[in-house]
């Protein structure tokens, strides 16, 4: 029961972020903050991947991307959104390419507001998206699946 | 019926030994790298956490054939320590990677199709070598029997002393290290080279996971044998061993594949080969 907190695996997918947000996610590899020590690893792959972290915000040619990359996630999983981008559309809300948060295409579970995050936002939203991970994993026992 | 007990503990008591190794091997890495690194039981978490997960595929038949390569590469082992013949564990061994190929080329990605010749491609590089340990085992010691090789009382070691680079130079290779992790690696997630295991997940993926682990074991165990006459000197030489790979894996960046199958095909030729030939020219064969 315990295992799915201690190893979350993460797919990072640039929505269309100006790499403010992206830096900051990388960062969060390096040894500064070394997120592996919680077990956090960066997969480039939906089907190995517990959370999905987007940044930036959703725009008509993303959608169809982030909808196949959840789509393609086993459960339980998580989407976290990075960045004020993410989360609502941020100071490109009202461009004209711009649809908003990741939430018009694609159920968010944790929001995490900043331009950019930080990396201590970053470590602190995952250890929060763990915590709707735990609980999507027990509704899934609890539904027989 | 004692080497039988042998060959049971070893699917048994494998996983966990080769799953702490890991850790070790992931802690080491990152403190090369100057972090912290996971926790040592880091492994066991990740395959207990991939069992958690929903049962997703895109063919019902890749998971038969991943289960394939998890009881052969198991068998392998367990014929390995139970003292059997190393020719049919190194068959074996083989079966179980192809097994694991055919699991990659039966989903028609086309990651998984690169990934699948890139671990065809390791195969090739590595044969050649890992077939002539146990014949430079045989000159030696007159037998392909594990058990009588283990047995034979002197530091093989001396006698092989260019089989013994030519298996550690393949070696790197054979544990998924850079600079010849052309196929599936441990740190390049996003890359090519994790093609083979691009659409296996969940339980599938844990089990590749425990097959690596059982690798990993059987590996350390053909290594072993080199320095068998004295246990403490193979405890310390294994771990040196191990503790050079991880070294080699931080410091190089990846080899294209056809400079990987070149040198090792070359190193094999040159320092088993000539090995091999002492043997016979001293008349000791």
């Amino acid at each position: 029961m315990a295992y799915m907190k201690r190893s979350p695996w993460i797919i990072h997918y640039d929505g269309s972020s100006c790499n403010g947000c992206d830096i900051e996610v990388l960062a969060c590899l390096t040894p500064l903050y070394d997120v592996e020590r919680f077990g956090i690893i960066n997969t480039g792959n939906p089907k190995h991947a517990d959370i999905f972290v987007v940044t930036g915000s959703v725009n008509e040619q993303g959608r169809q991307v982030i909808r196949n990359i959840y789509d393609q996630m086993p459960e339980p999983k998580v989407v976290a959104a990075f960045g004020i981008c993410a989360c609502s559309g941020g100071i490109f809300r009202e461009c004209y390419n711009v649809d908003g948060g990741i939430d018009q295409v694609i159920p968010v579970d944790v929001y995490i507001p900043g331009c950019p995050v930080r990396p201590e936002q970053i470590i602190d939203g995952i250890v929060r998206a763990l915590g709707v991970l735990e609980e999507k994993l027990a509704k899934m026992k609890e539904d027989g699946r | 019926m004692i080497a039988w007990l042998y060959g049971i503990a070893f699917v048994i008591l494998a996983p966990l030994l080769g799953g702490l190794v890991a850790g070790i091997d992931r802690r080491v890495t990152a403190r090369m790298q100057g972090r912290v690194g996971p926790p040592i039981l880091q492994s066991f978490y990740d395959v207990g956490k991939l069992f958690e997960k929903e049962r997703a595929y895109v063919r019902a038949s890749q998971n038969f054939y991943i289960l394939g390569y998890l009881i052969f590469i198991a068998f392998s082992g367990a014929l390995f320590f139970a003292g059997g013949d190393l020719l049919l564990v190194i068959f074996a061994l083989t079966l179980s990677h192809i097994f694991l190929v055919i699991g990659a080329y039966s989903v028609t990605s086309p990651y998984a199709l690169i990934g699948a010749e890139r671990e065809l491609i390791q195969l090739m590089a590595v044969e050649p070598m890992i077939i002539l340990v146990s014949v430079g085992f045989y000159l030696a010691s007159g037998s392909f029997y594990v058990s009588e090789i283990a047995a034979y009382g002197g530091p093989l070691i001396l006698l092989l002393p260019g089989v013994f680079i030519g298996f550690f130079y393949a070696l790197t290779m054979k544990l998924r290290k850079s600079p010849f992790d052309i196929a599936t690696c441990h740190h390049a997630h996003q890359e090519i080279v994790k093609g083979v295991t691009t659409e296996f997940s969940g339980s599938t993926l844990g089990m590749v996971e425990i097959a690596h682990w059982y690798e990993a074991v059987l590996l350390i165990g053909i290594t072993w044998l080199f320095f068998a006459w004295n246990p403490l000197v193979a405890v310390v030489a294994v771990a040196l061993v191990y503790l050079a790979e991880i070294f080699i894996d931080n410091t190089t960046a990846r080899a294209k594949w056809g400079f990987a199958l070149g040198s090792i095909w070359l190193v094999t030729l040159v320092s088993t080969v000539a090995n091999l030939a002492v043997f016979y020219i001293g008349g000791m064969a």
